[in-house]
């Protein structure tokens, strides 16, 4: 009888054995440079409140929900308001729908922080770690505003939403559904990022985007003034997003306002509500000390250095496998 | 009928967009880490051929199109219409003009076809992927040559006309292919 179960790794012995280079490679990078690894727990009391991130919840005993992290930052943090200094840890992290030819529910993270750094600073950091990864040579940095007068033609901070509805359709992404008929802003902006921006950065150089609209500031601290900016950045490279950081947030009860906000935004939709972490923000309050961070996802990294086009050729096993 | 999410769009589901049923090719996913998630989808318009791309709020909801293959025979045509009937069934259909335009010229009757209902009206008549045919006309053939490279064209009983090798004649009796319209073998 022929055996119809798809056992076998769907990356081949070759791509495993690359992954394992590449690993040992980013170990070394941070071994040299006096950045620790660390390891915290992937399963958590408490769960992550963005709104476009979902966690995956489980029950210990059939008792206590916990839910498994979507990123290592909350533990990390405490580390770091610990004293631990710089640190790193590489790590798999798990969210819920979200599959693709670049996404897998469980995937591997590499995220890292720098006491005393600010996100310039790590934008210089992680280029140095790309170019001696991936072999890339310096990146080149442009703003979220002018990355979109650039490529899509439109202004992030002044353009309504239904000036961003025209623009992504004279970029040939029509959008249909009901959902779309209401969409706020930024969604308009995720829109247009995903699918007209983001494509077209790093075609020659790896290509950091940063100063986000303080709407999308996620954990990154806003810097005040006339035109406030999130000092946050992410990575593209080939037209893909790689990595995502910030110069960190360390206010208390401006992170707990956050959290509300982000609770309420859920809420609204009807998704459900994990509890915040009040591990954090009792670390906050003890004092974290000015830090960035950014998380890089390795298995797309690893998709870019060796050239396949979907995440299955760079895992062992899947989700559909697992 | 139900609706769908879109992440239970696949290939093969039909959806009505723009009051159109539409047939799903290919549906990717594209999220920001920190942003909203969307599908890209591909779709077929099942009236027109057409292919589109459209983006989809990841979770939104779309109405399934009713719309299903029936095995058919193809009783007769009556100058305007074809008329098929359900075989489980017994019941009668007609299709007109506009949608027999691809398939008409491969059917002569009794030929089983899958008709594509939807709201239970024709939509789309697929032949069956081979059909035997007599060949009417076509130039007389160079004897000998069984290469079947070169050709010309045969004219067949249903008004088709598609390539033939030179060594194939008028009267025979064909096979013909008619997803992509060529001649496979002599009958």
């Amino acid at each position: 009888m022929p055996n119809e179960i798809a056992w076998q790794p769907t990356a081949s012995l070759s791509m495993l054995r690359q992954r394992a280079d590449m690993l040992a490679a980013i170990r070394r990078f941070f071994a040299a440079r006096d950045v620790l690894e660390v390891d915290t727990p992937a399963m958590s009391h408490a769960g992550v409140a963005d709104l476009n991130i979902h966690s995956f919840k489980t029950r210990y005993r059939n008792e206590i929900d916990c839910y498994l992290h979507t990123s290592p930052e909350f533990p990390m943090k405490r580390l770091l308001a610990a004293g631990a200094g710089s640190i790193y840890q590489i790590c798999k992290v798990f969210r819920d729908d979200e599959q693709g030819r670049w996404h897998n529910p469980e995937f591997t993270m590499l995220e890292w922080y720098r006491p005393g750094f600010d996100h310039n600073d790590l934008m210089n950091e992680l280029d140095l770690l790309l170019q001696d990864v991936l072999g890339t040579v310096a990146a080149e940095r442009l703003t979220y505003q002018d990355a979109f007068l650039t490529y899509a033609g439109c202004d992030p901070f002044t353009a309504s939403s239904e000036a961003l509805q025209r623009c992504s359709e004279s970029h040939g992404v029509v959008v249909a559904g009901s959902d779309m008929r209401t969409a706020l802003t930024d969604v308009w902006l995720d829109l247009l990022m995903s699918h007209v921006v983001g494509p077209a950065l790093g075609r020659q150089r790896p290509t950091f985007i940063y100063d986000y609209p303080p709407s999308q500031a996620a954990l990154a601290r806003v810097r005040k003034g006339a035109a406030p900016r999130a000092e946050r950045f992410e990575l593209y490279f080939a037209g893909v997003e790689l990595a995502n950081g910030f110069h960190e947030l360390t206010d208390a009860s401006e992170q707990r306002a956050r959290f509300v906000v982000d609770q309420s935004q859920r809420r609204a939709v009807g998704l459900s509500v994990p509890p915040f972490d009040e591990h954090l923000l009792a670390a906050l309050n003890h004092g974290l000390p000015p830090c960035a961070g950014v998380a890089l996802g390795i298995d797309r990294l690893l998709m870019l250095k060796s050239g396949v086009q979907a995440i299955g050729e760079v895992i062992a096993f899947p989700f559909e496998r697992a | 009928m139900p609706s769908y999410s879109t992440n239970e769009f696949k290939a093969g589901l039909k959806i009505i967009i723009d009051n159109d049923p539409y047939n799903v090719i290919e549906n990717e996913m594209v999220k920001p880490g920190k942003g909203q998630a969307f599908n890209r989808v591909k779709m077929r318009n099942l009236k027109t051929g057409r292919v589109i791309e459209r983006t989809f709020k990841s979770g939104d909801k779309v109405e399934g199109a009713d719309v299903t293959d029936v095995e058919m025979q193809y009783l007769y045509n009556d100058g305007e219409s074809w008329h098929f009937m359900d075989q489980a069934s017994f019941e009668q259909y007609m299709a007109g003009k506009e949608i027999m335009e691809e398939s008409a010229h491969w059917l002569k009757g009794e030929e089983t076809c899958v008709v594509t209902l939807w709201n239970g009206q024709p939509l789309v008549v697929t032949p069956p992927n081979f059909v035997i045919l007599e060949i009417t006309e076509t130039d007389p053939g160079v004897r000998g040559d069984t290469s079947g490279g070169g050709g010309k064209p045969a004219t067949l009983e249903t008004g088709a006309v598609v390539r033939v090798p030179l060594f194939v004649g008028t009267g025979e009796k064909i096979k013909v292919d008619t997803r992509s319209g060529e001649y496979v073998a002599r009958a």
